[in-house]
């Protein structure tokens, strides 16, 4: 399997001088094409900073950061954007769906805001994509309608929609009944078997964890094993 | 539909009383500045109405002449042309002039005058006239006489005399009646009373006659000539321009109506500047209104902009979506506050028609589209800093939230 996504000797910093708080400390790790990978590690070790810095909404204080062969920590805050919206999929332990939006508008908006407007293509994909997470009598409904597991659905559905190479999922049934979590990480499963999308999934959760075919264990802001 | 668009038309439609209570706001100042509008020009143009409507808008003369010093002499002694004080200044090729002036853009009237003082003397009666000499169609073509008549027409022969009514009740005279006409050049008229007006004005009212040019010509010893030529326009704004226009083409002394009521037009500038002081605050509260609402909407919004920026909303995007509510906000507020305006002071007069003391309201004169362009314009400025304010926050920081 290609390499997706490398980093080596990560650091991030926040604060300076006598605050100055070392979160990730030369944090290196890879993740290839078609991983399925748990995030691992206590409170505090640096798993969702290495998650956002992955999802490039951060930029790591110094190490290197390479995502399909792009130096992602020399890129301008536009091409970021860009590369975002067309490389990586997001899926939070809150959903955070537009609560004023359908089920569908929600799925479609990584397409729709890249292109400028809804194209009758995005939302025959966007059908799909809810379909495929169950929720086709569901499309029209308001975000606020759905209940938890639905709207973690909708997320995934989201988080699909562009086709990323890197889906990366924090908590994703943190906040979801045992019942609803173990839906949601049967779709991401068959999602990752059969479109071969890469997943890095941040949890607690062990039963979520040995359902991942790999496990990555950050302590302390380094990975201690799983690399 | 674009994009950006249907998240502006979605938020705004997401807090319906949120959104009334702007769209109210802004429909209210815009109300306040269409009525300030309407009611200011309207105002100016009742007053101007009531106060020029009777007068030339430009009159021509022959140019005045003053004293000038011709030459001096080695003795110490100086020659000065003197302005001749018992010649009349008169336009003796004025004729000539009125067929050009009739056919220039903009007039409305033009009237030939002879006019001189006088005395009207009834029995052991004497009062003091101004006369004024007129060809007998065009009694009416600068002040209004017809329309102001309280007896009598303002048919005019070469003797008979039309008189104010004030003067007719000093000398206690009524239409149909022989008084005599004394000039300034000793030359006595009988004439008969044709009609009697009143024009509202107590010094026109008593002191104001009209007489035919004919018969002025010979009361004022006048062979040749006229005094003046009074002239009437269609837009009485365009008065100084025009007396310019006309002074170049004709070598004489035009003089606009302004400059013999410079305290009117004065009075009629600082009501203007009032007007727009209080334009000018009822667009600023609109502003400030849209701004904070914005704000407001900005901050309760954080944690779906970040969403937005996580799945590649570009932060021009999430401007826009701000800018376009704004122009929303700015547009729909706009038109309705001026559709308000306009329906509720259409039921009122406009001032040519408003009875006297009424209320001079001008809906013409509601600046509509003006008020909707400069409100969506103050809408769109006021979304700026909110939406600056959006585009700045931190996917980081609110989707942890």
């Amino acid at each position: 399997m290609s390499v997706l996504v490398e980093v080596s000797d990560l650091v991030k910093t926040f604060g300076e001088g006598d605050t100055a708080t070392r979160v990730l400390r030369d944090l290196s790790m890879v993740l290839h094409e078609g991983d399925l990978a748990a995030l691992l590690g206590p409170s505090g070790s640096g798993k969702s900073t290495l998650l956002t810095i992955l999802g490039t909404l951060m930029r790591p204080t110094s190490g290197e950061h390479r995502m399909l062969g792009e130096d992602m920590t020399q890129a301008s805050d536009a091409a970021l954007t860009e590369f975002r919206n067309r490389h990586i999929g997001f899926v939070f332990q809150f959903h955070h769906l537009l609560p004023d939006f359908t089920a569908l508008e929600n799925v479609i908006f990584p397409t729709a805001v890249s292109a400028g407007r809804e194209t009758r293509k995005a939302r025959q994909r966007g059908e799909e994509l809810l379909q495929r997470v169950g929720l086709e009598e569901r499309i029209h409904f308001k975000a606020t309608q759905l209940s938890g597991g639905q709207k973690q659905r909708v997320a995934i559905a989201r988080a699909l929609m562009n086709q990323p190479e890197l889906v990366l999922a924090d908590e994703p049934t943190g906040n979801l009944d045992r019942q609803s979590a173990e839906q949601v990480m049967d779709l991401i499963r068959e999602i990752n078997t059969v479109e071969k999308t890469t997943f890095l999934i941040s949890t607690h959760d062990e039963k979520i964890a040995a359902a991942c075919r790999r496990q990555i264990k950050v302590v302390d802001g380094k990975v201690e094993s799983g690399d | 539909m674009l994009y950006v668009l249907k998240f502006a038309l979605r938020y705004l439609a997401s807090s319906k009383l949120q959104t009334g209570l702007l769209v109210l706001g802004v429909a209210i100042g815009v109300f306040v500045f269409v009525f300030i509008s309407a009611l200011i020009g309207g105002l100016g143009s009742y007053l101007v109405d009531r106060t020029v409507g009777d007068i030339a808008h430009v009159t021509l003369e022959a140019p005045k002449r003053d004293a000038t010093l011709i030459s001096g002499e080695p003795n110490g002694s100086a020659v000065v042309f003197q302005k001749a004080t018992a010649q009349r200044e008169v336009l003796r090729t004025g004729d000539i002039f009125l067929p050009l002036i009739e056919e220039m853009e903009g007039v409305k009237a033009a009237s030939p005058q002879i006019v001189g003082n006088g005395f009207v003397i009834r029995g052991q009666s004497r009062a003091p006239v101004y006369v004024t000499g007129v060809e007998p169609g065009k009694v009416s073509a600068i002040a209004d006489i017809r329309g102001k008549l309280v007896s009598g027409s303002d048919r005019l022969t070469n003797s008979s005399i039309l008189i104010g009514a004030s003067l007719a009740s000093d000398l206690g005279v009524g239409v149909g009646q022989i008084i005599t006409l004394q000039s300034d050049r000793d030359v006595e008229r009988s004439l008969m009373i044709a009609g009697i007006f009143s024009l509202g004005v107590e010094t026109l009212d008593a002191r104001s006659a009209f007489v035919s040019i004919a018969a002025a010509r010979s009361l004022f010893d006048l062979d040749q000539g006229i005094s003046r030529i009074e002239i009437k326009l269609n837009d009485l704004n365009s008065a100084e321009l025009f007396a310019d226009r006309i002074a170049a083409a004709t070598g004489l002394e035009a003089t606009p109506w302004t400059e013999n009521n410079a305290q009117l037009l004065d009075g009629l500038r600082a009501q203007a500047n009032s007007g727009d002081l209080i334009k000018a605050f009822s667009l600023i509260t609109i502003v400030i209104g849209v701004a904070s609402a914005l704000l407001l909407s900005t901050y309760r919004r954080r944690p779906e902009i970040g969403i937005m920026r996580a799945f590649g909303a570009s932060r021009m995007f999430v401007v826009s979506v701000f800018v376009f509510q704004g122009m929303l906000v700015g547009l729909i507020g706009g038109v309705l506050g001026a559709g308000a305006g306009y329906l509720v002071m259409s039921p009122f007069p406009v001032p040519e028609e408003a009875a006297s003391g009424g209320f001079p309201i001008d809906v013409r004169q509601g600046d509509y589209l003006l008020a909707i362009v400069l409100t969506v314009i103050g809408a769109i400025i006021a979304s700026i800093l909110p939406a600056r304010a959006a585009a700045k926050v931190d996917p980081v920081e609110v989707i942890g939230q």
